[in-house]
């Protein structure tokens, strides 16, 4: 009889493992097909998507920038790791981009195979369709943006910055949705009711395993000042997908990204791989150089990269040709007073 | 004569069997994973070599035979002691010239200088991982998320290589021996200032 058991759970067990995920449908051609507006219009959102604003976001231009939501019906994110959401199979998150009008809105879904994948729909000239982009990216002639040109990014582009942490679903976190926001994060869309938070995820159901503790008391990245919790922010908001602990860059050792788990200490692991490091990277004609060189004003790689118009050495390396001024003033800022400090 | 209760012996007798077949599959595993690695070496060298690795990222010298690559320096890239003048602006339809030691490219992309393929820590690849690499690859970006990898790296023939291929070539860089070479950056060409 045991082995009678034995052998049915065996034979379960591998004919379960062969079973193929159902494959997902191709990408729709039209934005308007994907779930994000109701039906027939182009600007009313589809029943059960969610308007979100991250407290750290990424400097893409200037653009102006909106973001969605959507999970399937009955089920919700397994938020058991703070720091790295497991999204349910079919959820869906959207970005548009413009400047004043709408450019471009990308999409990243997760299939039933549990892998992600990748798209962009660009608005023709009157915002009135959006139509899937190139797998290879696309140039648009948008008089706003910097030299009347727009770039459209690859699916290559997509996987470079969303698949280079634990989840591939950036400015949608714990700490991006801290209902304790942090009021000199650069470029921050200012907090309104309809978008939604950790708490109001949690009141609607779409979290489970969330420990409570981060309920009572929101996520706050532990700066010793205002100035450096909000240069670690924006450190995290645009530079932590590639450069943290977990991903793919980790033998680069250099972690920019912050943990709503205030035990990970992440804003001191990030200071400490800032601090009395010589640069990989060295600016031409020098022999040597520091990533945060305290005392030398402008002589720091990370803000040297920053403020490159150099496209071969500039950071981040993908979406941006205009210089963010006030992100390199806020660093600056914090090097010379809170980073000085520590140094010495 | 004390006699072996039969369960005891049904026992030794069993563990006995299970060490006859478990010890020598155990070797045998061990073999073929050696054989395995040997083989995937020397899949990397063959590829390393007919791929023409060695024209660009092993710097060349004159030697009695003419230009030759300097093996002692095997795949370190653009040796960082080379002093090089501005490159030669280009004429007509010679717009690309190269470096006498075949490691730094002028062009339209700018100037690019041959990257350290081998293990050294700091100056080579020896932080890197095999999903560095082939990503590297596969995307023509520097660690696959960096900057772009400029001319005259044949990216768009090389991104067809199998997984098993990159594997093995990148397996068999990390077996040569690690040289301390820090390639300089690449240069850009003239470009307007996009700041606003």
């Amino acid at each position: 009889m045991k082995t009678l058991v034995l052998f049915c759970s065996a034979l379960i067990a591998a004919v379960s493992g062969v079973q193929a995920a159902p494959a997902a449908p191709p990408l729709t051609r039209l934005l308007s097909d994907t779930g994000l507006f109701a039906p027939g219009t182009t600007t009313t959102l589809a029943a059960g998507v969610v308007p979100f604003s991250p407290q750290y976001p990424l400097w893409s231009d200037g653009t102006r920038k909106r973001r969605w939501i959507a999970l399937p019906p009955g089920t919700a994110i397994d938020a058991a790791r703070v720091d790295a959401w497991e999204f349910p199979v079919g959820t869906r998150l959207w970005k548009e981009f413009g400047y004043g009008h709408r450019i471009e809105t990308r999409m990243i879904e997760r299939l039933p195979d549990g892998s992600w994948r990748f798209a962009t729909y660009v608005w023709n000239a009157q915002g009135t369709v959006a139509t899937l982009a190139p797998e290879e990216g696309a140039m648009v002639e948008v008089a706003d943006a910097p030299d009347g040109r727009y770039a459209v990014p690859s699916r290559n582009d997509c996987v470079a910055c969303h698949e280079g942490g634990a989840v591939p679903v950036l400015g949608f976190s714990a700490l991006q949705l801290s209902p304790d926001r942090d009021p000199l994060a650069p470029h921050a869309d200012t907090a309104r009711r309809e978008m939604t938070d950790l708490r109001s995820l949690a009141a609607r159901g779409w979290l489970r395993n969330l420990p409570q503790e981060f309920l009572a008391s929101p996520p706050r990245i532990q700066g010793a000042s205002a100035t450096a919790r909000a240069a670690l922010g924006y450190l995290h908001g645009n530079c932590g997908h590639c450069h943290n602990a977990a991903g793919a860059l980790t033998g680069v050792e250099l972690v920019l990204a912050q943990q709503a788990d205030a035990n990970a200490r992440s804003a001191e692991q990030t200071i400490a791989s800032l601090l009395g490091h010589s640069s990989r990277f060295r600016p031409n004609g020098t022999a040597s150089a520091q990533r945060v060189a305290t005392g030398h004003d402008g002589d720091s790689v990370l803000t040297l990269r920053m403020k490159s118009t150099n496209p071969l050495a500039r950071m981040p390396p993908l979406g941006v040709q205009v210089i963010d001024q006030e992100g390199v003033a806020l660093i600056e800022r914090w090097i010379s007073t809170d980073l000085q400090t520590q140094a010495h | 004569m004390k006699r072996i209760p039969l369960e005891y012996a049904i026992l030794v007798v069993a563990v006995a069997a299970t060490a006859a077949v478990a010890l020598p599959a155990r070797a045998q595993t061990t073999a073929k994973a050696a054989e395995t690695t040997a083989e995937k070496l020397a899949r990397g060298k063959y590829l390393v070599t007919t791929s023409g690795c060695h024209d660009c990222h092993t710097p060349w010298i004159v030697g009695p035979k003419g230009p030759e690559p300097d093996m002692s320096r095997m795949l370190s890239g653009h040796p960082e002691s080379a002093t090089l003048p501005p490159a030669p602006a280009p004429q007509g339809p010679w717009i690309v010239s190269a470096s006498a030691t075949n490691t730094a490219w002028s062009g339209p992309w700018g100037v690019s200088f041959t990257a350290n393929l081998t293990p050294d820590a700091e100056t080579g690849l020896g932080k890197w991982t095999q999903r560095n690499f082939t990503e590297t690859i596969r995307t023509g970006r520097h660690m696959g998320r960096g900057r772009q990898i400029l001319p005259p790296m044949p990216i768009p023939m090389y991104k067809n290589f199998t997984d098993a291929d990159l594997e093995a070539i990148f397996s068999f860089l990390q077996s040569i021996p690690a040289v301390t070479n820090r390639v300089p950056e690449p240069l850009p060409p003239s470009m307007p200032v996009a700041a606003k």
